[in-house]
């Protein structure tokens, strides 16, 4: 499996592609989205939206064998494209490594650019839930 | 409509070199700007203006005898002459500067309704209504024990005027609605509205906000008791809007706010009031917009309203009839048969953010989401839609490049 910096390089040498053309970069992330495993419909509750973001978003954490597991959904193609790119860094991590890794892959790509500022406020409250719930899984551990 | 060949064509392309911020790149394409219902971009005429006020002008006005400041009056109170030109009021003591449309109606709200409102009566607002004449309405209401109705919508986005008529009653004692709707267009018989709610002893305040820049008006000619707007949605500043009222009203209702500019003497005990309009116009104003303000109705006098609303309806129909030939791909929503330049639609199984990013990527810029109009939402059973709202420097040009947007997505989603 790849490291956290690994995964991120990856991501940024991905969008790198695109040479900052928005439309296909917008393009790619609904792609990804698309390749998000399917959400357990009965994990969309009110409970696991993510307060904050414009669309909705659901996240629903699990832990296995000291690694967490998250599964995620949107309504919109793009923030679903966004909280894959998240997923893609952060699934089967322990929660250390969850709370102790830099996102420096969103800067790199030009996220905010990309998205907007009311969109980067959404990003950053699924990070901010993500951490949360590395957090609640460590605390649980201990 | 007026046939566009009868009263002459706008030169589309001279209008647009009046408008700076137009002629730039966004993401590598050229801007195509279509949010004007949200706010419409400024002449340069406005932005000169602003640069001059405070370049030579800047005092504060009605109080010093210095030269800056009777030439900062003098402008300041010119503009409230346009004003009342540009409304047709009757007197300029009828027209007050305010903050924008939604603190024009909090001022009715707070100053008419809280002395004339009643526990038993009603206030009457239609299924259409921007958040910003509905929620004062409710907080005033709940205070004095009122009760909020609603004026129902048909499938096109029309008020059902026999629901109207049914919910007027002698408890109505003010009809709040809005001439022209920001989600959907839709211009309202407020005429109408205002002479059968006049009939049935209500008041009558109509929201000028979507309608100010596209349909000629004339309070004397409608006679509704208040009409607001805002000078941004016009071609002028952000921060100023109007509240007309009739004056008989206006001097009964007390201050809205106390402070400065407002009153005629000021004791520990008691304060008397000022005259109109400055009895509603607490501390500084702003000097600067107001004064600018003046050149962007001058903008549009010159300009031309008929013409200007001819244009804009080319737009509009150019744009409908295309998105109609796209089939059920499209949903539109909003379609009344008497509307301003503005559609709402949604691609099928696309999310409107979605939408609006992709088209933000291609240049083009449009709303997204609910616009203030969440029970309009809900009637219509969507969560948001894609807006695209015409002013008069868009072209057909726009509106065809528009199209092949939509088109390429609706392409993309069914692919």
């Amino acid at each position: 499996m790849k490291s956290i910096i690994e995964a991120q390089d990856e991501i940024i040498a991905d969008f790198s592609l695109f040479e900052g053309d928005m439309e296909s970069t917008l393009f790619y992330l609904m792609e990804l989205g698309h390749k998000l495993p399917a959400m357990d419909e009965s994990h969309k509750t009110e409970e696991y939206l993510v307060k904050g973001c414009q669309s909705k978003v659901w996240l629903y954490p699990q832990v296995q064998n000291g690694k967490v597991h998250f599964e995620a959904d949107s309504n919109t193609e793009i923030t679903k494209g966004l909280i894959s790119l998240l997923i893609t860094v952060w699934n089967q991590r322990t929660p250390d490594d969850i709370l102790n890794s830099d996102l420096y892959f969103i800067e790199k790509i030009g996220m905010s650019r990309m998205i907007g500022s009311q969109r980067s406020n959404g990003f950053a409250s699924m990070i901010k839930q993500m951490k949360y719930y590395a957090l609640a899984f460590k605390a649980k551990q201990l | 409509m007026t046939n566009p060949s009868v009263i002459g064509r706008l030169d589309i392309e001279k209008i647009r070199t009046l408008f700076p911020v137009l002629h730039q790149q966004v993401n590598g394409k050229p801007l195509i700007y279509l949010d004007n219902a949200a706010t419409t971009q400024k002449p340069i005429s406005v932005l000169k203006a602003l640069g001059h006020y405070y370049q030579s002008d800047n005092a504060n006005i009605h109080r010093a005898a210095h030269t800056l400041a009777a030439r900062a009056t003098e402008y300041y109170e010119a503009s409230r002459h346009t004003v009342k030109e540009f409304i047709h009021a009757s007197e300029v003591e009828e027209c007050i500067f305010t903050k924008g449309t939604t603190e024009g109606i909090n001022l009715v709200a707070q100053s008419w309704g809280r002395s004339k409102l009643k526990v038993g009566d009603e206030v009457l607002i239609s299924g259409m209504e921007h958040h910003s004449n509905i929620v004062p309405w409710q907080l005033i209401s709940e205070e004095k024990g009122a009760t909020l109705r609603v004026i129902p919508m048909n499938e096109a986005g029309e008020l059902v005027m026999d629901e109207f008529e049914k919910l007027l009653s002698p408890k109505t004692k003010m009809v709040a609605v809005v001439y022209a709707s920001n989600a959907l267009g839709t211009i309202n018989p407020v005429k109408e509205i205002i002479a059968k709610s006049h009939a049935a002893g209500a008041k009558v305040l109509i929201d000028g906000a979507q309608a100010t820049s596209h349909i000629p008006i004339d309070v004397q000619d409608l006679g509704c008791d208040f009409f607001v707007f805002s000078a941004h949605k016009v071609y002028g500043p952000t921060g100023v809007g109007v509240l007309y009222g009739k004056r008989e009203l206006l001097q009964q209702m007390p201050p809205y706010q106390g402070g400065g500019e407002m009153i005629k003497e000021v004791t520990f005990e008691q304060s008397t009031w000022n005259e109109l309009p400055y009895k509603f116009e607490a501390g500084t104003p702003n000097i600067a917009d107001v004064i600018a303000f003046k050149y962007a109705l001058e903008f549009v006098n010159e300009t031309g309203k008929e013409k200007i609303a001819a244009h804009e309806k080319e737009l509009l129909l150019a744009f409908t009839d295309g998105l109609t030939k796209f089939g059920h791909t499209i949903q539109l929503i909003g379609t009344a048969a008497n509307k301003v330049s503005v559609q709402s639609f949604l691609i099928k199984g696309q999310h409107p953010f979605d939408t609006g990013m992709l088209m933000d990527a291609k240049g083009i810029a449009v709303r997204t989401g609910h616009h203030c109009t969440q029970p309009l939402m809900k009637r219509f059973g969507v969560e948001g839609t894609v807006r695209a709202s015409f002013a008069v420097y868009n072209t057909l040009d726009e509106v065809k490049v528009l199209l092949e947007a939509v088109h390429g997505l609706t392409k993309q989603v069914n692919k």
